[in-house]
């Protein structure tokens, strides 16, 4: 008998599957990665195993784990399989914890729960727990609220909760989306050591992920099984061609081609730029300091670092959205207002903005036609409405979408197709810049790969700039000329793509690429070499900023802060450069 | 589809919705048409048939009062003057609201402050004592009772409407019509005020329940409609005072105002359901 039996699953909501006859195994101890695109059936899958999923949901086929059937079972015997037979790890920790429940209650009550453990006996074991999962100064944190710890610490208290009651599954749902990838290679990492013998099911959209870290794995389309087996013979030779599109659409950090540097004027510079929030109780909270960055014509800097680096606040002083405390941001050498009011419209039009969420970036209420339209009402007031429809048809067309899509609102758009409209609406007024804010961060790999070719394509044909904020270092290295690294609001390196992903100058940015998993079971990807997190920007270390993660930090890293200086034709900030 | 089609749909489709538009509209449909066709007139005193119980001598459907006047006409009208004051005293609220929380919240800052701190301190006047002052400062007329409800009823709206632009205003869609340098009348009649509809009319639907007990509580305290004219509430206050031999006078129009509170309150909890963008997938 298997650890879990999955046999003939169907999960329908009236009338619409979301998973069909799905069947597979989990043996004890083994880890399978479970992968698809969203909407291909992964977490309701997750959720049936558990007996979580809601009252609307009719489930059919069977679901055995450890010998018990859980389709159709009533609470009392779920009660018993969760926790000690089969535990979960949810994508966002912060809304899978209680918050209102410190840390140490979170797990205590597991325990007592399940009576494991009685009296004295509980705390212990919970603080026990805690350090497993590297919690630092688990004493201290067994009191703290979740609010009060960062993501890839409440990330770790939750893989502390569901194995504290010993199951022998362990499904981990998207475990690290939320985090940044330094950090998501620890949780990785953590997740690996700690399971002992339990088995793991974990399911992510990343490919790069399951090659480094699953036995076997199985691939969902559309609620369906299209492929299973073992990880390394999956990717050397997959079957189906879902799988093989999947694995193709996957961007990859050690191979393709790279864009060669851009020569022209600067379009949009950036100088000395510092912003600043007020933090009431806390005084000045400095999100960018000091930073210069020039996007040329025809060109695209990619701008990557750690959630909190300073990369939207910089993006949003630059667009106006945010004023600069110190220095200037020009256009075409013209020095622009600090706030985007202050601006000329004409200006406007040339620096355009695309979100990272396409639905929430368009108007509810209005149609395709009528968002990308109020562009041309602001910027080309003297056309007929005739013009104006032709020219949105025919924008729409150059973005891949067919007049249909014209009188259709956004909520009837997928997140591809959102994405698409976004786009062409920022570019219908032909901009001279793009701002794309982790654009294609909510898309799945092959919409992901298209928007991507859409704005290459834009580019080539009109030489537009791109300023592309990203945290997938390996999308960036695809479509990008040059790259800035960001850490807590300064720039740590700002070099050509060949030059950064060949030959790292600083080691932050080499420890950014080490931490990215690769696709592909025989390279070598998604190591944690950086220790700890992002500190907090309101109290930032002396000295180097990154002294305290950084494998090379000496003396004067912790008293000096290095200068921006020039390395071979490479902008870095590190003492030791020259030794990276 | 549109979206005021798909609106329009969901709507259709909710049975609460339907059921209780259904018996609001026979129930106005009763009150306007009844005292057309009743022999009866709502002045005509008859103090040979005090308080007579309900019949169709004399089409007395539900019986006389203390005067002998026919409550079957005085009741209806009553409904008439109720949910007239109501619906006027809504809009009063729905415009006044509206556009000052719009205001206070798309223009923010000091504007916003001093705009709502002026709010907090109406409400912070004790309603009746206000209203006995209007009723002492001016003579009572219909006119007073909408002002004096409006008055109160319009400082929840701003409030709910202002909350609401506030969070519009950081909405992705707005910044993105701000940084291409669409202009600010354009920004609220195109991408605010269209995101606030549905939440406006589901604030109405449950202000007008609201005004209508606070008209009838005004009548019933003697503040309110002035005699020989009446409303629900008033003549709640007059069945009261006939209870011991008269119950038919007190139980008539308290049943007919629950009944038009219900309504109204089933259909601004339906409504809220329909416009809630998370149930509508």
């Amino acid at each position: 008998m298997s650890l879990l039996e999955v046999d003939k699953l169907s999960i329908r909501y009236g009338d619409a599957a979301a998973v069909n006859e799905l069947s597979f195994v989990v043996e004890a101890g083994e880890s399978v990665g479970l992968v698809g695109e969203s909407g291909s059936g992964k977490t309701q899958t997750a959720l049936a195993i558990l007996g979580l999923l809601t009252g609307n949901a009719t489930v059919t086929g069977r679901i055995t784990l450890t010998g018990v059937e859980v389709v159709g079972a009533n609470d009392e015997t779920l009660d018993k399989l969760r926790a000690r037979r089969a535990a979960m790890v949810f994508q966002d920790p912060l809304q899978a914890l209680n918050p209102f429940v410190r840390v140490g209650g979170q797990l205590r009550r597991i325990l007592i729960a399940h009576d494991i453990a009685r009296g004295s006996d509980v705390d212990v074991r919970v603080i026990d727990m805690l350090r497993r999962v590297g919690l630092p100064d688990p004493e201290r944190q067994f009191r703290a609220y979740p609010h009060q710890l960062s993501g890839g610490m409440r990330q770790r208290v939750m893989i502390a909760a569901a194995l504290i009651a010993e199951p022998e599954l362990l499904i981990a749902d998207e475990p690290t989306t939320a985090l940044d990838v330094t950090v998501q290679a620890q949780i990785l990492e953590l997740l690996e050591e700690i399971r002992d013998n339990t088995a793991l099911l974990l399911i992510t959209h990343d490919l790069g992920i399951v090659a480094g870290r699953c036995e076997r794995m199985l691939v969902l389309e559309k609620g369906r099984l299209v492929e299973e087996g073992r990880t390394a013979s999956v990717f050397s030779g997959a079957q189906h061609a879902h799988t093989r599109a999947l694995i193709e659409a996957a961007p990859r950090l050690d191979r393709g081609a790279m864009l060669p540097p851009v020569s022209g004027e600067d379009v949009l510079d950036i100088k000395d730029a510092t912003v600043s929030y007020d933090e009431p109780g806390h005084g000045q909270l400095i999100a960018v300091q000091g930073l210069s960055v020039a996007v040329r014509r025809g060109e695209t800097v990619a701008i990557v670092g750690e959630s909190g680096s300073g990369k939207s606040s910089l993006i949003r002083a630059a667009l106006g959205l945010v004023p600069l405390a110190a220095g200037r941001v020009a256009f075409c050498g013209q020095v622009l207002g600090n706030t985007v009011q202050s601006r000329a419209v004409t200006v406007r039009r040339d620096l355009q903005l695309v979100f990272q969420d396409p639905v929430s970036s368009l108007n509810p209420q209005m149609n395709v036609q009528a968002i990308i339209a109020e562009q041309l009402l602001v910027h080309e007031a003297g056309l007929s409405s005739e013009d104006r429809h032709d020219q949105v048809a025919a924008m729409l067309g150059k973005v891949g979408l067919d007049d249909s899509y014209l009188d259709r609102y956004p909520h009837e758009l997928s997140g591809g197709q959102a994405q698409r409209v976004a786009i062409a609406r920022a570019l219908i007024i032909k901009p001279k810049v793009l701002v794309c804010d982790e654009a294609v961060a909510a898309l799945d790999g092959s919409v992901r790969k298209q928007i991507l070719e859409l704005l290459l394509r834009a580019q080539s044909e009109s030489g537009l700039s791109i300023l592309f904020i990203a945290h997938d270092l390996a999308v960036v290295r695809s479509i990008s000329h040059r790259v800035l690294v960001m850490y807590m609001g300064r720039l740590v390196e700002l070099a050509d793509c060949a030059s950064l992903f060949t030959h790292a100058r600083h080691p932050y940015t080499k420890a950014l690429l080490e931490a990215v998993p690769v696709p592909d079971p025989t390279a070598a990807g998604g190591y944690a070499s950086l220790a700890g997190e992002v500190p907090s920007i309101l109290t930032p270390p002396s000295g180097c900023a990154f002294h305290p993660r950084c494998p090379h930090a000496k003396e004067i890293c912790t008293t000096t802060r290095p200068s921006v200086r020039e390395l071979d034709g490479v902008t870095v900030a590190c003492h030791f450069a020259e030794d990276i | 589809m549109s979206a005021v089609g798909r609106t329009w749909r969901r709507v259709r489709q909710n049975r609460v919705i339907v059921i209780s538009g259904g018996l609001l509209t026979a129930v106005v449909f009763i009150a306007v048409i009844g005292p057309m066709v009743s022999p009866n007139d709502y002045l005509q005193t008859d103090f040979g048939n005090i308080l007579q119980s309900p019949s169709f001598a004399g089409m007395h459907l539900f019986g006389t009062d203390d005067l002998g006047r026919d409550l079957f006409v005085r009741t209806l009208l009553g409904v008439q003057v109720t949910i007239i004051v109501a619906l006027v005293a809504s809009a009063v609220s729905l415009v006044i609201g509206v556009l000052y929380g719009a205001v206070a919240g798309f223009a923010g800052g000091r504007v916003d402050a001093i705009m709502m701190r002026f709010v907090d301190t109406l409400y912070a006047l004790p309603f009746i004592f206000f209203v006995i002052l209007l009723m002492v400062a001016f003579e009572r007329n219909f006119f007073l009772i909408f002002v004096a409800i409006g008055a109160v009823n319009w400082l929840d709206m701003a409030r709910i409407v202002r909350g609401q632009t506030l969070s519009l205003r950081e909405r992705e869609f707005v910044q993105a019509a701000q940084l291409t340098g669409v202009s600010f009348a354009r920004i609220i009649l195109r991408h605010i005020a269209p995101n606030l509809i549905g939440m406006v009319v589901v604030y109405v639907t449950l202000t007008i329940p609201q005004a209508i007990l606070v008209e009838s509580f005004l009548s019933f305290l003697g503040l309110g409609i002035q005699e020989p004219q009446t409303s629900l509430g008033a003549l709640i206050d007059a069945g009261v005072n006939q209870m011991e031999g008269a119950l038919w006078m007190l139980l008539i129009p308290a049943t007919l105002l629950a009944l038009i509170l219900l309504c109204f309150n089933f259909i601004g909890d339906a409504l809220r359901d329909v416009f809630d963008s998370r149930r509508s997938r």
